[in-house]
């Protein structure tokens, strides 16, 4: 590619990022009140949202091959416990993590 | 209080939610910068892209693209698709914007799945403005990021280290949010909806390419339960 083909191509990476985070923006106007079901959307999409981004992050693990996503669970399992017992959200991201690298580096 | 102070405390509210992405964008940041370095491209490439892209897989799908021939209309497609997911992010967040000012257009442009999450789900401490907390979380992610693509960009020769597994802590960081959602909910159908069809979407589609599906069916079956969903108060 020459140089001005890539930053063509960076750009419209950049375009294709932008509209979909100004979509919403631009069609519902900040002026007037977004249709009730779109409102209905925002209020039901986001603990919806946070399901899929965990399977999203999860999604390279393989249940059949490898470690059988065994350090995953397990630090999961931490991560849950100790956030249900202590609620302090960078206590439980820290050991969560620190866990799993010791799983993965040591263990598995 | 004065302008100054304002600015002062959301900063140090935003600061500490934060942290956690610190650690993850500087990792996958120096990650992306080494990689970029390793395929060939200069330095100033990683830095320019986490800059003006702020989306870390589309940046290293990027990459690959800029090694291939010159395919415009297909990287606007690829962009489109993969970054699809902003779209439910923005509808979200279309209440919570309001009112934020110049601030607004920023954090737009800033929503990458971390800043959103946070944006979303944070408890701003009483007295804390709401804009300038929103702004300060998406402003530290976009330098994390940017940051750790330069330092990867320029020294990633340098570092060495063991730091396998430091990922997860995005990993950690969903789950911890995800888990706060539903201790907030009385009803968790929505939550269970999008993790059972997530799930179903990623057995069946696989990891390349299963968001897509998913996000379709998440908004289908939101639609067709609407009516119990809403009486159930899942959205309340």
């Amino acid at each position: 590619m020459t140089l001005v083909q890539e930053v063509i191509t960076i750009g419209l990476c950049a375009l294709g990022t932008m509209m979909t985070r100004f979509l919403p923006f631009l069609i519902f106007s900040s002026r007037k009140p977004a249709p009730k079901y779109i409102q209905y959307l925002g209020r039901a999409l986001p603990p919806a949202i946070f399901g899929m981004l965990v399977v999203y992050c999860l999604k390279g693990v393989s249940i059949v091959s490898g470690s059988h996503g065994l350090p995953e669970l397990l630090a999961i399992a931490v991560v849950v416990g100790l956030h249900l017992w202590k609620r302090q959200m960078l206590l439980s991201i820290a050991a969560g993590t620190l866990c799993y690298m010791l799983l993965v580096q040591f263990v598995f | 209080m004065n302008h100054q102070t304002v600015i002062k405390s959301a900063l140090k509210a935003a600061f500490p939610h934060t942290i956690p992405i610190f650690a993850g964008f500087w990792f996958l940041g120096i990650t992306y910068g080494i990689y970029m370095r390793a395929l060939g491209f200069g330095f100033a490439y990683p830095m320019v892209m986490s800059v003006v892209i702020f989306g870390g897989s589309l940046e290293f799908v990027a990459a690959e693209m800029l090694l291939s021939a010159f395919a415009p209309l297909q990287t606007f497609l690829v962009a489109l698709m993969i970054q699809a997911r902003h779209l439910f992010y923005g509808i979200s967040m279309l209440d919570r914007f309001r009112g934020t000012g110049w601030k607004k257009f920023y954090l737009i442009f800033g929503m990458c799945d971390e800043s959103f999450s946070i944006n979303y789900s944070a408890a701003i401490p009483e007295g804390v403005d709401r804009g300038w907390f929103m702004f300060f979380v998406t402003l530290l992610n976009h330098f994390y990021w940017f940051s750790g693509a330069a330092l990867g960009g320029i020294a990633g020769s340098l570092i060495s280290f063991n730091l396998e597994g430091l990922d997860f802590v995005m990993t950690a960081m969903f789950v911890v949010i995800f888990l706060e959602q539903w201790l907030k909910e009385k009803r968790h159908n929505t939550a269970l909806i999008g993790l059972a069809v997530s799930v179903v979407c990623l057995s069946v589609f696989g990891a390349d390419s299963f968001l897509l599906p998913t996000m379709g069916c998440i908004l289908c079956v939101l639609t067709a339960f609407r009516k119990p969903i809403e009486r159930a108060g899942d959205t309340t």
